[in-house]
């Protein structure tokens, strides 16, 4: 009797939310965004208004303390109006779960009630040049000086990168460790030594803010760290953990408009005397979109509720990401062909989410690492 | 100030409405309900005089089934502070002058200053029972406003509403009077995650009929519904082809011989 697939009442009013933020701000200017690539600063700053940001700061810091089902529901509305704008929120997330983890209770007052507090932006640093899904192998140097520690390296591909108030930066303390001599700090907006670099101009998700970061001797006193060597590693991939279902509640929430606008198009465009929609190759693709986003909704929700209940879900998280992003590529990639030539033009909304749907396999955690990571569990 | 707001919920504007095979109403099984929308001008003109004058309370009424009360959450997760639902079996035969008197007297209850509702609903348009309720309490009844603003001394108000031909006529009312609020007589803010969850706790009080001295037995008879159907459904298109005066030429006959327009 205890199996439910309902989501509660606060849950749908919180969707509702999320879904009228995406209809009615973003989706306005959401190809404004994906063709000049500028931040929507004004509009992300209504989704922290809305509390539709930082969503994992607890009760305690002032926040919401929401749980993983509801950064899905956020994830997957957000997402359903432009991938690009779920990135740079959900990465505030991303970047304060590290500190809501493992932060002294100082540094949590410090650095999380201020987010509340204020709209104010967060980026997660992990990701170099030379380790992507390597993370172990990280050469972002931290060197003992006085009572801190000081940084030298590069970090890359980092979302939020050139307009975030707040850094989590993972690095070394000793490269010859590995895994084991990664520690995590806390890096704020100016400090002598962090420097911004230039945005990348991307495939898709153009409304986020993409940079490459370059540390030269910057000091970071040790209360802002987070996690001494040693446990740095494992606060990464616990705080990946946690988020991970959000990366496929976004994908559902892409796959979800590529879907209704294929629906909507199918029933419109006439071809042969006939909406195109009558024609079983094209329904045979919608009904594969339709079946292919509802598993990937189950797995996403599966995911996050195993979570917050407290369970192992390393291998459902995986499932969830790789699967709800291999099936978003597939859905907005036929959405494409569904709208024929059309489809491939900017005139139309698919192409851009076809774009946008590329990253969804890339990052936190290609999708070949989702792979080692559910082989490792089914062979331990 | 005690400024009230009256909430009913309607199908969402994208239902697919079926008639009952009895005709006897609309199957409600698959529909969902969403907050009427002019409901939400009222929700927001309520809040905002909350917020300009200290010490303000809102609080949302709704008649009618349990099914409402997520509703009065989303009002509360707007800023409403409290609510109260009369849920009555004996609603199920009102018609809009039970429903009326049932708010009436809940309203009463509370000893309000100012009450806010939507001009109309989107489902039956009947536009009634606001003015019904300001009927039975005795006060000032103001449909279509398109601004509010209350009097310095709190016990008047000026409100603006469109007329004939684009005019706009300022009445004045004395206190306590129910404004009914026009389309986009403001914008209505999106609930925040955090009033969400603050409107978990907000007091919602369930009453019956009997709690409100309201007789049940008078709750319907003065309107009753015959049938209900659906339009006819729309013909198909004819589409005319060919060069633009060609066009101009069998649009023109087509309205004269088959449709008998011109």
């Amino acid at each position: 009797m205890a199996l439910s697939f309902e989501f509660t009442d606060e849950q749908n009013a919180l969707r509702e939310t999320a879904r009228r933020y995406a209809q009615d701000v973003i989706v306005p200017v959401s190809h404004k965004y994906d063709e000049s690539a500028e931040f929507p600063k004004a509009e992300i700053r209504k989704a922290w208004e809305l509390g539709l940001m930082n969503e994992c700061i607890p009760e305690a810091n002032g926040g919401l303390g929401l749980g993983v089902v509801e950064m899905c529901i956020l994830a997957e509305e957000i997402a359903a109006g432009c991938a690009g704008f779920w990135t740079s929120t959900g990465v505030n997330n991303l970047g304060l779960t590290p500190i809501v983890i493992a932060g002294s209770e100082e540094l949590k007052k410090r650095i999380l009630n201020p987010f509340v507090e204020e709209f104010r932006i967060c980026a997660f640093c992990l990701t170099e040049p030379n380790a992507g899904s390597d993370a172990g192998g990280l050469s972002l140097t931290a060197t003992r000086k006085g009572d801190g520690w000081v940084l030298n390296g590069a970090k890359q591909w980092i979302t939020n990168g050139g307009v975030a108030d707040v850094y989590t930066v993972f690095a070394t303390a000793d490269r010859a460790k590995k895994q084991k001599g990664i520690m995590a700090m806390v890096v704020e907006k100016g400090t002598p030594g962090l420097i911004i670099g230039k945005k990348e101009d991307k495939m898709g998700q153009r409304a986020s803010d993409t940079r490459q970061l370059t540390f030269e001797d910057c000091f970071v006193p040790d209360k802002n760290v987070l996690a001494p060597e040693g446990k740095g590693f494992g606060l990464a991939m616990q705080t990946l953990d946690r988020t991970r279902p959000g990366v496929a509640a976004a994908a559902c929430g892409i796959s979800r408009t590529a879907m209704n606008h294929a629906v909507k198009y199918a029933k419109e465009r006439v071809a042969f005397g006939a909406p195109i929609a009558a024609f079983q190759g094209i329904q045979f693709i919608l009904a594969d979109m339709a079946k292919d986003l509802e598993a990937s909704r189950l797995l996403t929700y599966q995911a996050a509720w195993m979570i917050d209940q407290g369970k192992k879900a390393s291998m459902q998280s995986s499932f969830a990401k790789c699967f709800a992003t291999d099936a978003c590529m597939r859905i907005t990639t036929d959405a494409v062909q569904v709208y024929g030539g059309y489809g491939y033009t900017k005139e139309y909304p698919v192409e851009k989410l076809m774009r946008d749907a590329k990253l969804m396999q890339i990052y936190e955690g290609t999708n070949q690492i989702q792979r080692v990571v559910i082989a490792k569990e089914l062979l331990a | 100030m005690k400024i009230g707001i009256l909430l009913k919920q309607v199908p969402d504007t994208e239902t697919r409405i079926k008639v009952k095979g009895d005709a006897s109403g609309i199957e409600t099984a698959d529909i969902k309900f969403i907050i009427n929308p002019y409901d939400e001008f009222a929700i927001e003109a309520a809040v905002k005089v909350k917020e300009a004058n200290a010490g303000s309370e809102v609080i949302v009424f709704a008649a009618g089934p349990a099914s409402v009360q997520i509703h009065m959450r989303t009002a509360m997760a707007m800023g409403a502070d409290r609510g109260v639902n009369v849920d009555d079996p004996a609603l199920a035969g009102a018609d809009n002058l039970g429903y009326a008197r049932a708010l009436a007297a809940a309203v009463k209850a509370e000893n309000l200053d100012l009450l806010f509702c939507g001009s109309r609903a989107i489902d039956d348009d009947m536009q009634s029972v606001g003015p019904m309720v300001a009927e039975i309490l005795g006060w000032a009844a103001v449909q279509t406003a398109g601004a509010f603003e209350l009097g310095a001394d709190k016990k008047s108000a000026t409100i603006k509403r469109k007329v004939a031909g684009g005019a706009v006529e300022v009445v004045e009312v004395v206190l306590p009077a129910i404004v009914g609020c026009d389309w986009k007589m403001n914008e209505p803010r999106f609930a925040p995650l955090p009033g969400i969850m603050k409107a978990k706790t907000k007091p919602l009080a369930v009453k019956k009929l009997a709690d409100l001295g309201v007789d049940a037995g008078g709750m319907g008879g003065r309107v009753s519904y015959g049938a209900f159907a659906l339009p006819a459904e729309r013909g198909a298109v004819k589409m005319l082809k060919g060069e633009p005066a060609d066009v101009a030429h069998q649009l023109v006959q087509a309205l004269r011989n088959e449709a008998k327009v011109i």
